[in-house]
């Protein structure tokens, strides 16, 4: 098993023709997801040959769902053609939309979360600015490297994305159900606590990994689920102990502003709800072994 | 991006938020002009991208247009809070009967747009809130709807505003609200918003703040940057693409995604509190790819950071391989010492991920003298820091 993500999904990608879009829909294909198409209305009809696969594009999400029964959808277009084409995936009604794209303006990314609860939020939303969600050894929707771990007990959610590789790495002995990076922007569409409450619920994933970092309060909340909901240990890495405030650190929702969005108090809510935090990312990884050897 | 009070009064003005007239001066002579246009008086304000300017003395009501000019000169050049004033605002004078406070945001924990409403405004809005929580409305504002003419009201209610202004607050609402679509802007925030004695509603004082990511389609957003009060380090990685922020320690970072960076910087932290106390000098974060090029920009900007005593590269391969990030470590050095600028300052470098033992042979073959590699993030930061503290 594994969260949100299986070796039956099937995937198409928004922006597929395009050069970051072609480049990863390659990597995606060769860590064995299974890629059944790409959309852009003005390659219609047309196939794309990706390292000897043909990949058919098609005009529209609809029409591609229609086709070829994709449930999921990689978005990799410009953040300003972002909100368009998840509201196409909301309204096509596709199971899962991950956008990877970096730099949509938050106004868009509000409208296009408000629109998919507006539709009965049949579409989960993974970012935007994410790296995406990978269930090693069966399917990899996005740009996390496939090869740097392999498939086990870990459920891991993270904001960030070369954190999310660090700690797969380091635990790539014990492999991982699923990872998913949900992304560093102030709003966001699939968080922590959902990642949390499916970890919870698949039987695959002994224990879980949180990364969080600073700005917003989504680790705080994640705190409280954990104290009220999950049952499985969890092992989490806060970063941004150092970040002074009011300075954005690369991700656009990585702000401390004013005395909120904290690393210590997110350090300390993880703390107080039972969460070993590590003090860094390879403390972390040890702090996960530890716990998966006694269980 | 927060603008200064002046730029925020632009803004609101140009969707039709009724405002004082106002002028904006670097010098106090300018300050005389002004004030005879107002008719004699005037507050002089102190542009300041902190709270709190007026229990510091950076707000004077001027008598005259000679007081105008006394008072600009006593203004200009004060340090609030750390901040040092190179531009007062004079506006025209207000006969305030009541203050009030109104605000559109971002409300990260709920995904939506928030409007908040005060009939206790003037003061700060986070003591309201600790203090008399009732008295501050919350009202959440879709982003697709807007704030329409029923919300407004909605909010006029919920705040609890008198009914003889309840109609003009509506529509100084629905205007702010413009401002807030129209600019991109993440915060709009009046305070106070004033009755005068003649029963007007007028935004006094104002805050922005605005998203740089929509940029693309903000163009004139450019122009309302402090360019002058920006750190040149910071405007010269600007522009060259780089993601940096200058920090005031003693290792210089380098690293590829912000999460790995915001960490990094926390490690070296860790591992200077047994080295003297040194600090990261400032985040880099050179993103995915990791190219000789953007590696050397990279690397010029943090050698050019007199504050900086060692440098930590930390790179985790995960789509590009180590191999081609060490290529580039070896490469930015080249095309540094090629440009005459002579690399000095010791780099540990710590390359993990994919290929990562053939970009460590790559690195080990080009036998800097001033590069060491250390294979782990928390070894290399306590080797970074402690050659930090040795310089």
């Amino acid at each position: 098993m594994a969260i949100f993500l299986t070796k039956d999904s099937k995937v198409i990608v928004q922006g597929m023709t395009g050069s970051e879009g072609m480049k990863h829909t390659r990597r995606m294909l060769a860590s064995g997801t299974q890629i059944v198409g790409g959309v852009n209305p003005r390659k219609a009809g047309t196939t794309v040959d990706v390292d000897g696969t043909d990949v058919a594009v098609f005009g529209s999400v609809a029409e591609a769902m229609k086709e070829t029964g994709a449930d999921v959808t990689v978005i990799f277009v410009p953040p300003k053609f972002t909100k368009d084409a998840v509201v196409e995936a909301i309204d096509a009604e596709i199971g899962l939309a991950v956008v990877i794209t970096e730099g949509v303006p938050v106004h868009d990314s509000a409208a296009f979360w408000a629109y998919a609860g507006s539709k009965g939020s049949k579409t989960r939303i993974i970012g935007p600015n994410c790296p995406g969600l990978i269930s090693p050894g069966q399917s990899n929707a996005g740009i996390i490297p496939a090869d740097i771990t392999t498939t086990g007990p870990i459920g891991l959610v993270s904001k960030s994305g070369t954190l999310t590789y660090q700690l797969m790495y380091e635990l790539r002995d014990l492999g991982f159900s699923s990872a998913v990076g949900i992304g560093g922007d102030p709003v966001i569409g699939t968080t922590h606590i959902d990642a949390l409450a499916a970890f919870e619920a698949d039987p695959e994933t002994k224990i879980i990994v949180m990364i969080g970092e600073i700005g917003g309060d989504a680790e705080e909340r994640a705190a409280a689920y954990i104290a009220e909901h999950v049952t499985k240990p969890v092992v989490g890495y806060v970063a941004g102990f150092t970040a002074p405030e009011g300075k954005t650190m690369g991700h656009a929702g990585a702000i401390v502003s004013g005395s909120s969005g904290t690393a210590q108090a997110k350090k300390e809510a993880l703390e107080a709800a039972g969460v070993k935090v590590g003090k860094t990312p390879s403390e972390t990884a040890r702090l996960a072994r530890v716990l998966f050897e006694a269980l | 991006m927060d603008l200064f009070e002046y730029q925020a009064r632009d803004l609101f003005a140009k969707h039709g938020v009724p405002v004082l007239d106002g002028d904006v001066i670097e010098t106090p002579e300018a300050a005389r002009a002004i004030a005879e246009r107002f008719g004699g008086r005037a507050v002089v304000k102190a542009q300041v991208k902190v709270g709190g300017r007026g229990k510091a003395g950076g707000v004077k009501l001027a008598a005259d247009p000679a007081d105008a000019v006394a008072k600009a000169e006593a203004i200009l050049g004060m340090d609030i809070k750390g901040h040092t004033v190179h531009k007062v605002m004079l506006a025209q004078t207000a006969d305030i009967k009541d203050e009030y406070y109104v605000s559109f945001l971002l409300d990260r924990t709920n995904r939506t747009f928030l409007a908040m409403a005060s009939v206790e405004g003037g003061v700060e809005i986070e003591v309201v809130a600790e203090e008399n929580p009732d008295a501050l409305a919350k009202i959440p504002v879709d982003a697709n709807e807007g704030c329409t003419p029923e919300k407004a009201a909605e909010i006029v209610a919920a705040a609890k505003f008198p009914a003889e202004i309840a109609d003009q607050v509506a529509d100084v609402l629905q205007k702010l609200w413009k401002v807030f679509i129209a600019e991109d802007a993440l915060l709009v925030e009046v305070n106070p918003l004033i009755k005068s004695g003649d029963g007007k509603i007028i935004a006094l004082d104002g805050k922005v703040s605005l998203d740089e990511n929509a940029e693309f389609r903000q163009p004139h957003h450019e122009e309302l940057e402090d360019k002058a009060a920006a750190n040149p380090l910071e405007a010269a990685a600007k522009a060259k693409g780089l993601n940096y922020v200058k920090l005031d320690g003693e290792v210089g970072i380098i690293g590829n995604g912000a999460g790995l960076v915001m960490s990094t910087l926390d490690v070296v932290a860790y591992a200077g509190e047994a080295h003297g106390n040194v600090k990261p000098a400032n985040f880099l974060d050179i993103g995915g790819g990791a190219s000789a090029e953007v590696m050397a920009n990279g690397l010029e900007i943090i050698l050019g950071d007199p504050d900086v005593k060692s440098v930590f590269v930390n790179v985790f391969g995960g789509i590009t391989a180590c191999d081609a990030v060490a290529n580039g470590i070896v490469q930015a050095l080249a095309l540094l010492e090629e440009k005459g600028e002579a690399v000095t300052k010791p780099l540990v470098v710590r390359l993990d991920g994919n290929n990562a033992e053939l970009g460590r042979k790559i690195l080990t073959d080009a036998n800097h003298p001033l590069v060491e590699q250390v294979d782990t993030m928390d070894g290399a930061a306590e080797r970074a820091a402690e050659l930090a503290n040795a310089k």
